[in-house]
């Protein structure tokens, strides 16, 4: 175990190349309480690996086999990674038809609305040509107009409907379902007048038949406006304003939605989740629970009298006056202790800076008079990166470790970030930014993200639409979000007129004359 | 000295009678005046209330006439030889003191000791 923390946060990286580097990660997660010396027993003997290194696999093999199951109420969040990947593996069988649903659905409806006007004009053609009445002028302009009009509809259908979703909703959108119904509803309709008026009677005018062809291509046009009238346009008028909260850390963030179901706007804030809030960081929260649970310990309730049972208010009332009678200092430690943390961030972050800004100036682009320079000396983006990583990786991984953030970048990415802004010529400025504040979630790969699969808790039905005052849950593994919902107010705006040649001013002075 | 409008101003004042002084041609006083109904009442430092537009006395010349007839700075001037200084303009207090006509002026001035030393003389003596 001892051995195990002396590992350097740069060998952590993809969840492909195993579970040697999650145990470094365990370990380290579990010294968090003494968290003080395994910093300083790390900066004695840093360990900069360079990706796959193949001596870690051996001691930590066998260690994997002795691990006792994981719960989620723990904090060790990367045990809950492993959850994560399994629960992952069994649902993609599953979804796999759910996601495919919709899109057969799509299909069949848009093959029959599409077939059925070709077959109404094909049938009596096959069925009883000598009698029908030969199409004239008007008649085979209106087949001009149907074939466009199919097209248009074709290329309609496929664009609203057939087109891959990007996301899985828990339940069907009530008004494609309604759509669906409308579309199924119209087109059996049609077919029953003309089973029973053309098909039966035999009708003989084929231009009648025609237009009454062109008359449900229509119809089925305009259903198709009301579809993109409901599920398009009627969202991106804003009406609502949405207030959403993080349990752990508290990031708030609010926007501006319009009438959208409960899901549909629970989907959308997701995207804006991804966007804005930074990168949720377990290793930041310890501190509040180990305060919270040295509060706790200290107090002991005995029950002095055997066989009465105090009621449960008695108890925790006692409880709480105890806490409050009790001197603690708790308030005092922790106000000292973010003192020394900020001193700490910030002379770390004055050692990377001015390392990062060194780093920079060895390198910089071949000009034309350099091309007499040696071979040796000339090297591509991916080797200069590498030439002058070194020299700042030291400071960067020990300010990495002070905010705790040294399991959101492998070496690898840091690499990998520094040749991008040598191509684009950013200033070490502009290179450090991404380390120096915690970045969107969506920055980071989705190993990361510790927020694959939500749940969506309402106490309303997830189909109906948002309304003032709505709330409701979206909860992942590690935490969840808290969303409510407010209606943007009425606003009433009224017109006032000002002369422009109304702008007229005094002098107030306070003179002071002698007598 | 709070204005109410259409309430009287009631105030405890004293009576300063001041003897010019002729320097030259000028006949001076020996203070200086601000406020006026047409400054900006706000940046008086001496009054209390910061929307009172009276005349203040802003600054006393050591050993003149003012300062030997007992005129202290910061002091609101009522009334001039019997003309009324509260709701003057700055100009109009101006010429009200500076009459070449008159050597001497008698004003009602008033400030806040003044009110303080009735109210504690109010309350030493029982009342018979």
């Amino acid at each position: 175990m001892d051995t195990e923390s002396t590992h350097s946060g740069y060998s952590y990286h993809s969840s492909r190349s195993g579970r040697s580097n999650r145990h470094g990660d365990r370990s380290r997660e579990r010294h968090k309480a003494s968290s003080s010396k395994d910093s300083s027993r790390s900066e004695r003997s840093v360990v900069i690996n360079p990706p796959d290194t193949p001596s870690q696999d051996s001691p930590d093999d066998n260690w994997g086999e002795t691990t006792t199951a994981v719960t989620g109420t723990s904090e060790l969040s990367v045990s809950q990674e492993e959850v994560v990947g399994l629960g992952k593996g069994i649902q993609d069988r599953t979804q796999g038809f759910r996601r495919y649903l919709p899109l057969a659905v799509g299909s069949c409806v848009g093959l029959l609305v599409l077939a059925t006007p070709l077959v109404f004009l094909l049938l009596p053609a096959v069925m009883w040509p000598d009698r029908l009445q030969v199409c004239g002028a008007a008649c085979e302009g209106l087949f001009l107009s149907i074939s466009f009009k199919l097209l248009i509809l074709l290329v309609a259908v496929w664009a609203l409907f057939l087109r891959p979703s990007r996301a899985c909703l828990p339940r069907v959108c009530v008004y494609r379902a309604f759509l669906i119904t409308l579309t199924l509803l119209l087109t059996m309709s049609y077919w029953l007048f003309y089973g029973v008026r053309i098909l039966d009677a035999q009708d003989e005018d084929y231009h009648g038949i025609v237009q009454f062809a062109v008359s449900l291509v229509d119809s089925q046009l305009f259903v198709h406006y009301l579809a993109v009238v409901l599920l398009e346009l009627r969202q991106l008028q804003p009406c609502y304003s949405v207030c959403v909260i993080r349990s752990t850390d508290g990031e708030t963030r609010h926007y501006n939605i319009g009438q959208l179901s409960i899901q549909r706007a629970a989907l959308s804030i997701l995207e804006y989740y991804y966007r804005d809030f930074p990168l949720h960081n377990p290793a930041l929260l310890s501190a509040s629970k180990h305060r919270a649970a040295k509060h706790l310990a200290g107090l002991k309730v005995y029950n002095v009298d055997a066989g009465a049972q105090p009621s449960n208010g008695n108890q925790s009332r006692a409880m709480v006056t105890a806490a409050g009678k009790r001197k603690d200092s708790a308030h005092n430690e922790l106000y000292y202790e973010e003192a020394d943390y900020e001193r700490r961030v910030r002379k770390r972050r004055a050692r990377l800076v001015v390392a990062v800004e060194e780093a920079f100036t060895h390198v910089r682009r071949m000009k034309k008079e350099d091309e007499r320079a040696t071979p040796s000396d000339i090297m591509d983006v991916r080797e200069a990166a590498l030439a002058i990583f070194p020299s700042m990786a030291r400071a960067l991984q020990k300010y990495l470790r002070t905010t705790r953030r040294q399991h959101c970048h492998s070496m690898e990415s840091i690499q990998k970030h520094l040749a991008f802004c040598l191509v684009n010529n950013m200033s070490p400025k502009a290179f450090l930014e991404a380390y120096l504040v915690p970045g969107p979630t969506l920055q980071y790969g989705p190993e990361r993200w510790m927020a694959d699969q939500w749940t969506l808790v309402s106490e309303a039905s997830v189909t109906s639409g948002i309304k003032q005052g709505t709330e409701f849950l979206l909860k992942c593994l590690d935490f969840s979000l808290a969303i409510t919902i407010k209606s943007i107010p009425y606003i009433r705006l009224t017109e006032e007129y000002i002369d422009p040649k109304s702008h007229k001013f005094l002098l107030l002075l306070q003179s002071e004359t002698s007598v | 000295m709070s204005f109410v409008p259409g309430q009287p101003v009631t105030a405890v004042v004293e009576r300063v009678e001041i003897q010019k002084l002729r320097q030259g041609e000028n006949l001076i006083l020996g203070f200086s005046i601000g406020g006026g109904i047409d400054q900006d009442p706000g940046q008086n430092p001496f009054s209390e209330d910061k929307s009172d537009k009276g005349i203040y006395v802003t600054r006393i010349s050591p050993k003149g006439p003012a300062d030997l007839a007992g005129l202290k700075i910061g002091d609101k001037i009522m009334q001039v030889n019997g003309w009324d200084m509260t709701m003057v303009t700055h100009d109009q207090a101006r010429k009200k003191l500076t009459k070449k006509k008159e050597d001497v002026v008698r004003l009602l001035v008033t400030r806040k000791s003044l009110e303080e030393a009735v109210k504690h003389s109010k309350g030493c003596y029982p009342k018979p």
